[in-house]
């Protein structure tokens, strides 16, 4: 039988503001455990929260970045769950009145553009860490609060993703967005961006969901993909053994490559949910909407579009530019000094790409600047260095973060482009490889490769290489 | 002279003459303490060295020559739910008995940036619940006017501490009556203002949707200086209301002619004392007599209030309350693991009238239960507030007895029979489910034991209220009988 997945996923994402949802505690990572406290983040008796505005903003952001109906009014509610990184025993949370729903993005897979329902954006408190020290007896566990009251905004997708490949897509755009607004580091991997899935599997064409998987702990996006491609070919198999599918809520093992039973889901009584009588509800008006509205930065699909009709780029071309704000924006402002927006694009999507990933930067982090690049492409257009030097400057440029003329200046790299010059070159490299020579000259075409190769080698590469070709052709 | 007999405003005078000192006037009060406290047992903890060292430093600025204000030397002292930095705050509960707060509430704050000399921090029923301090996890307080008796509750300490001259002034809280009804059963001034007129930031809450902070004092003078001091808007609560505060002592006046007074026959039903609907009857006569315009009204929905307080109030608790686990403050019991350690925690740390609420109030809120008890609650609350907003389109303000009995024996509707201590809450609950200013103050005696006279204002009408009050004690002589504790 032929079975396909269904996937929702529930993503949280840590806002950056300066400040906690609900005290002035700085949101900083990496402190030393405990140093970022104050009375009300730690729960102690007798605190009362205060809602930090930035994360009703933001909140507003993302719902309206996200195509979601904003909430005139919204409110808190304290979620109910005894666990010890929660010092309230409860979470504020946003229960049947989040700040926004009924939303959408895009993806696009495999050249198909999908459309998946956003339920709903809520805004939430951040729970705190557990550190367990082993030892005898079992060990001991330690708590750090320093991450209790991150503000955070969680992002229910509709169960409208197919395949893992679909999900990992919208993990990708959804974090793609979030940059542009500028709203969340989006750091996977520092726990600023988190990602629990909802899968269940059926046969195609069956119009009833099946038994319905938590799957939480998938700390990237590929370790998403394979958790998910490998629970769903778990419960195919077991659909196929004539099992069934028991509800639960299960932790994906990156190291073993398997899922594990975390617990199995039975009746609960719920999170005993009701309006937190602590926290004023929060009126939000046409005015603060329309106001944000107009703040929002240009989207990733806006842009895409932009750069297909301003510049004529191919919509592959189009697609990787966006997918970083950052690269977006490194695009535009070296376009603005260089304008063959093709070979910009060719470049970072090529040489400068692989040098950020070797160095392990960001786009925003290159040492190269915008008009460093430009220059760089400038000195190749006018011939005064070659294309395969160009290569090779980018790479000192990232490597000394100097200058493109200053590299080409400093290492003798100017294109030899005199034909005089290179007319003694070439002659000497024929003298010196009459085999060859006699090979071209009985047909062999390919014989002339090797002697541009050996003519560019001659001159460390910095023959102009129409001109070695030119000079070859009439010597030989 | 006795110095303990005096109006917290008349010993200002004192100091501001510098007829008496700060230090003598906590000398007063500490010996008072020492020569009835071991009978009251209003005081969980007592502060006399940081007393001194306020009174010290409060003559030190009168001697230099420094503007004080009206509060400045006078000795003072707090319930037990209102944090105060190194100090001790128990709530009256084994969950918290060795916890120290590192902040102090805003009321506090408040309060000694207005020179007050807190002498102690006061007994209450365990996390406010109760209406006779003998929920408290450590003693019951005693009522001054006959020690078999309870003092009320839940701010029994605070009230039994003002009538036994043991303090000048106290603070107590008022979640559903708990201000207002121990004022009444021991004869003193207190009370609860309109919800969000005092900050609650440093009050360990109990239902944070009406706990409210207020005075409680000997007289009205009294109880309009000390709202002067602690009322007003506080960034640490988001709740207050961000309104100017009047002079509420320049407000007192006797003049309330024309003043439509409106008095709620559900409050004069079945189940009410016939000697206290008397002398309530007659305080009202005699507030006609003053010129107001009384009239009989309704407040129809008055019947559902109690239910519908006990389970808004429960299911705030059970959420307020469930950070007492023993993991990170408070009381710890150990367990072989964190669950365990959690149980072992509550049942030992809660008292049983605690348990009995948190159980019910987290049963309201189970899914499957949430629409027929929480949610349904909420929707009588509207209801309720909407009779009063009737009400108070037709008059100034409303009369009732504060309490329908005079102050019971102890042990005599304790926590084991928890629908005998409901009694206690009827008349109180329905202004709390509303959030108005409720004010109760001395109307006389019966078989020796003090009556309330409860007034009801619309929303920040606390000036209304006092100066009504202060009509009704300037023309009668309740506030100056004085319990007659026996020194030893
Ligand atoms: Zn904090």
């Amino acid at each position: 039988m032929e079975y396909e997945a269904i996937i929702g996923l529930e993503v949280h994402v840590e806002l950056k503001t300066k400040s906690k949802i609900f005290c002035s505690c700085s949101t900083s990572f990496g402190a030393e455990p405990n140093t970022q406290v104050c009375p009300i983040c730690l729960g102690l008796p007798g605190t009362l929260p205060v809602t930090n505005r930035q994360v009703v903003e933001f909140g507003i952001k993302t719902a309206l970045a996200l195509n979601c109906q904003v909430a005139s009014y919204c409110k808190f509610d304290p979620k109910h769950y005894y666990y010890p990184d929660v010092p309230k025993n409860f979470q504020w949370s946003q229960f049947d009145m989040p700040i926004g729903s009924n939303g959408h993005l895009k993806i696009n897979v495999d050249g198909e553009e999908l459309v998946i329902g956003i339920a709903r954006v809520h805004m939430e408190e951040d729970a705190g860490k557990l550190i367990h020290i082993d030892g005898p007896d079992g060990g001991y566990s330690l708590v750090d609060y320093n991450r209790t009251g991150v503000p955070l905004l969680e992002i229910v997708s509709e169960p409208d993703l197919r395949s893992p490949a679909q999900a990992r897509a919208y993990m990708e755009k959804l974090r793609t967005i979030l940059h542009y607004l500028d709203v969340s580091d989006c750091k996977m991997e520092e726990g600023s961006l988190r990602c629990d899935a909802n899968v269940s599997v059926r046969p195609r064409g069956s119009s009833t969901y099946g038994t319905k998987i938590e799957v939480k702990n998938m700390n990237s996006f590929r370790s998403l993909q394979r958790a998910l491609e490998y629970e769903i070919e778990r419960q195919v198999n077991l659909l196929e053994n004539g099992e069934q599918v028991q509800p639960a809520t299960v932790a994906w093992d990156e190291s073993r490559g398997v899922t594990t039973v975390m617990r199995v889901k039975g009746e609960s009584s719920g999170y005993r949910c009701f309006p937190e009588p602590n926290l004023v509800p929060i009126e939000i008006d046409s005015a603060w909407i329309e106001r944000v509205r107009q703040e929002l930065p240009e989207l990733p699909d806006a842009r895409r579009q932009r750069l297909i009709d301003d510049y004529g780029l191919p919509l592959y071309d189009a697609e990787v530019i966006t997918s970083s704000k950052e690269l977006a924006d490194y695009f535009d402002r070296t376009v603005a000094l260089y304008p063959d927006a093709k070979t910009v694009s060719n470049w970072l999507m090529g040489d400068f790409s692989r040098l950020l990933n070797a160095h392990n930067l960001e786009p925003g982090q290159a040492p190269v600047p915008p008009q460093e690049l430009a220059a760089l492409l400038q000195l190749q257009q006018e011939g005064t260095i070659s294309g395969k030097i160009a290569k090779q400057v980018l790479e000192e440029m990232f490597a000394s973060g100097k200058g493109a003329r200053q590299v080409v200046e400093e290492q003798g790299l100017i294109q030899i482009s005199d034909a005089a010059a290179l007319g003694q070159i070439v002659a000497e490299v024929l003298a010196a490889n009459p085999k060859v020579v006699e090979d071209y000259r009985n047909g062999k075409t390919k014989a002339l490769g090797f002697l541009v190769g050996q003519v560019m080698k001659a001159t460390k590469g910095k023959a102009n290489p129409g001109l070695v070709n030119k000079l070859l052709k009439e010597q030989l | 002279m006795n110095l303990c007999e005096l109006t917290a405003h008349e010993l200002g005078e004192l100091l501001k003459s510098r007829q008496v000192s700060a230090v003598e006037a906590t000398e007063a009060a500490i010996n008072r303490i020492e020569a009835v406290d071991s009978r009251v047992q209003a005081f969980v903890t007592r502060t006399v060295e940081e007393a001194f060292a306020q009174a010290r430093a409060v003559d030190a600025a009168r001697s230099r020559g420094e503007t004080l204000g009206p509060l400045a030397g006078i000795p003072m002292a707090l319930k037990d739910n209102i944090c105060t930095v190194r100090i001790r705050t128990t709530c009256s509960s084994r969950m918290l008995a060795d916890w120290v707060p590192p902040y102090e509430a805003t009321v506090v704050s408040r309060l000694k940036e207005a020179g007050a000399i807190l002498l102690g921090k006061l007994n209450m029923d365990e996390f406010a619940m109760g209406a006779t301090t003998e929920t408290s996890a450590f003693f019951p307080t005693r009522n001054p006017w006959d020690l078999e008796r309870v003092p009320g509750g839940s701010s029994g300490g605070s009230a039994a501490a003002v009538a036994a001259g043991e303090a000048f002034y106290t603070l107590g809280s008022d979640t559903g009556g708990s201000i207002r009804q121990p004022a009444a059963f021991c004869g003193v001034v207190g009370l609860k203002p309109t919800y969000g007129r005092v900050s609650r930031h440093g009050l360990i809450a109990f239902a944070p949707s009406m706990d409210q902070i207020g005075p409680l004092t000997r007289d009205v003078t009294d109880c309009a200086l000390i709202l002067n001091a602690v009322a007003g808007h506080d960034s640490s609560d988001c709740t207050t209301a961000d309104l100017p505060v009047p002079d509420y002592r320049a407000a007192l006046n006797t003049d309330i002619k024309g003043l439509k007074i409106g008095v709620p026959r559900e409050y004069f039903a079945d189940g009410l004392d016939p000697e206290v609907a008397a002398i309530v009857r007659r305080a009202i006569d005699k507030l006609a007599e003053l010129g107001a315009i009384c009239e009989e009204t309704s407040l129809p929905h008055t019947e559902y209030a109690l239910p519908t307080y006990y389970l808004v109030a429960y299911a705030e608790a059970s959420s307020n309350l469930a950070r007492y686990d023993g993991v990170s403050f408070g009381l710890r019991v150990p367990g072989r693991d964190i669950e365990e350690m959690n149980i072992n925690t509550r049942t030992e740390g809660f008292g049983p009238e605690v348990k009995r609420r948190l159980m019910l109030g987290t049963y309201a809120l189970e899914a499957g239960n949430y629409e027929a008890f929480y949610l349904k609650a909420a929707k009588v609350r509207t209801l309720i507030r909407q009779d009063f907003e009737a009400a108070f389109n037709k008059y100034d303000l409303l009369v009732t007895p504060t309490e329908p009995m005079v102050a019971f024996r102890l042990g005599e509707k304790g926590n084991k029979k928890p629908l005998a201590m409901a009694a206690a809450d009827s008349y109180t609950s329905a202004v709390s489910l509303a959030g108005l200013p409720a004010l109760s103050l001395p109307c006389g005696f019966s078989q020796g034991l003090p009556v309330g006279l409860q007034l009801i204002g619309p929303s920040f009408a606390e000036a209304r209220l006092l100066q009504v009050a202060y009509a009704f004690e300037q023309n009668t002589e309740y506030h100056r009988r004085r319990p007659a504790l026996e020194v030893a």
